[in-house]
């Protein structure tokens, strides 16, 4: 197998400051945000998302976790059920700001059905994106509000994201190329 | 000495990729298998929790209930279950339907697989009758209870309600009482709580229970006993069973007074047992008889939360059931 990394430990960690940076730009502060991170590289990152708000606008934000996997569309494409997970969003997300966040933007599918399961939750006043990478794809008209860096990839290489909290180590994004 | 291994399944109980096709009884669940279905339930029932309890994940599909026996919670429970995944569902029962007519269990099958649909829950009081039913189906066959044989989803439930009250499974010691000769509820309980390392004991009247060497070839490890007091201040979990007097012409007891005497959960058997241990029925209940009414609405009675729990455990079959559709 062929990797090629993208981002170092480094990187991802001056990403996400930036992340939380332009958050609290776009909404005039983040009184009324709450992130949300989709199962499963999305929660972690979605904590140290809200770590680097509290730094720079002194504020916890509450954080949610959502499983997506009861709103997919691809469930005759992937054989066995996958395993379903717990959401669990800490408040009433109706009349809020919800950033979505997720490792890698690709098809889009994912976030297609993530907006389903918001919206069977509650009414928020909007909701945003945020992604670590986004590798290009897009198969649905969803876009990021918030990038930690664009990546061109062949429809055949894969986005490998690596982060402490669930693979050990340090945290890095590879591309892997297919074995074409 | 410990129970069978899990049996490989044969052919026609599994889908052309190796994945389960059939959920017929528990004796082909392993143990890991038993704890992902409790942990999807547990996902399946914080959705029950919602303002908007509907997900779409089972949109398109068509479950269709198939009753040969009478039933309230199992039924409604299997509804409930299949439209909050989005699926659709149609239900039959023996009466009112061409059944009457004569018509037989295969041809009934097939006229409902060439209606559309991609799982029959099926109740019968023939036992086996599932079997039968999945070998002419090409869809997935969910047993809801035939004869005096198995009800795995109400043995699933009953484990979910347990582990969530106690924390666990392993060790957990349970005193099933009650007509447990003609009991298909006790029958699938002793396959997944002995393959999650429960400690069970079968206690009421011998004319109930049967043999007791027969029942310990297959369960190595099952207690037997007929004095139920003598168990109540070591016991987790005291499991009520109806007497199921429908089944019960042969003069097994010799009156229903004398089993309550006995064996009736009440409120003075209740303060015997240890401050954390739960009281469980599957239902329906014969109030005064296997069990008081002062005991099913006492403090330890999980019974109305067994109902609960039942809708998110089928939830989780019918999703875990669902990766393909149905053959053609």
């Amino acid at each position: 197998m062929n990797e090629r990394q993208i981002l170092t430990s480094d990187e991802v960690r001056r990403a996400i400051a930036r992340i939380g940076h332009e958050i609290g730009e776009r909404n005039n502060g983040v009184h009324n945000v709450v992130l949300v991170g989709i199962y499963r590289r999305g929660i972690p990152l979605a904590k140290r998302i809200a770590a680097a708000v509290k730094q720079i606008e002194g504020r916890d934000l509450p954080i949610g976790a959502l499983d997506i996997t009861l709103y997919r569309d691809d469930l005759e494409l992937r054989g066995p059920a996958s395993k379903i997970q717990h959401t669990s969003i800490p408040v009433d997300i109706t009349g809020k700001t919800v950033v979505l966040v997720d490792d890698v933007l690709f098809t889009g599918r994912t976030i297609r059905a993530a907006l389903d399961a918001l919206t069977d939750l509650g009414r928020p006043e909007r909701i945003q994106l945020a992604v670590l990478v986004d590798r290009g794809h897009r198969e649905l008209p969803i876009r990021a509000d918030f990038v930690g860096k664009n990546v061109p990839t062949a429809a055949s290489e894969d986005v490998a994201v690596r982060l402490n909290e669930v693979d050990g180590g340090d945290d890095a994004v590879m591309i892997v190329r297919g074995d074409a | 000495m410990t129970l069978p291994a899990v049996s490989p399944f044969v052919p026609w109980r599994t889908t052309a990729t190796g994945k389960r096709r059939h959920v017929l009884d528990l004796d082909d669940f392993s143990e890991q298998e038993i704890i992902d279905v409790l942990d999807a339930a547990v996902s399946m029932k914080e959705i029950l929790g919602r303002s908007v309890p509907q997900v779409p994940i089972l949109r398109g599909r068509t479950v269709v209930n198939v009753f040969y026996e009478e039933s309230t919670r199992t039924r409604m429970s299997f509804e409930l279950a299949a439209r909050t995944l989005s699926a659709s569902t149609m239900s039959m029962t023996a009466k009112g339907s061409s059944v009457e007519k004569g018509e037989s269990l295969i041809d009934t099958i097939r006229t409902i697989q060439a209606l559309g649909a991609d799982i029959i829950v099926i109740r019968h009081g023939e036992s086996g009758a599932p079997y039968l039913a999945a070998q002419h189906f090409r869809g997935s066959i969910i047993n809801a209870g035939d004869g005096r044989h198995a009800h795995p989803s109400q043995a699933l439930l009953d484990l979910f309600t347990i582990r969530e009250k106690l924390g666990r499974l392993r060790d957990v010691h349970v005193v099933i009482t009650g007509d447990i000769l003609h009991s298909r509820v006790a029958r699938s309980n002793l396959w997944g709580m002995l393959r999650c390392g429960m400690r069970v004991t079968l206690c009421g009247p011998s004319t109930l229970i049967g043999n007791a060497h027969l029942w310990q070839s297959v369960f190595p490890t099952l207690n037997i006993s007929y004095h139920l007091d003598d168990l109540l201040p070591h016991t987790d979990v005291l499991m009520g069973l109806r007497l199921q007097k429908e089944r019960m012409q042969a003069g097994l007891l010799p009156a229903l007074r004398e089993y309550s005497t006995y064996f009736g959960i009440d409120g003075e058997r209740l303060s015997k047992l240890p401050a954390h241990a739960i009281v469980m029925h599957p239902g329906p209940m014969n109030e005064g008889v296997e069990i008081m009414p002062e005991a099913a609405d006492a403090p330890q009675s999980v019974i109305e939360q067994q109902v609960t729990n039942g809708v998110a455990v089928r939830m989780a079959l019918l999703y875990q059931l669902s990766g393909e559709p149905a053959a053609s």
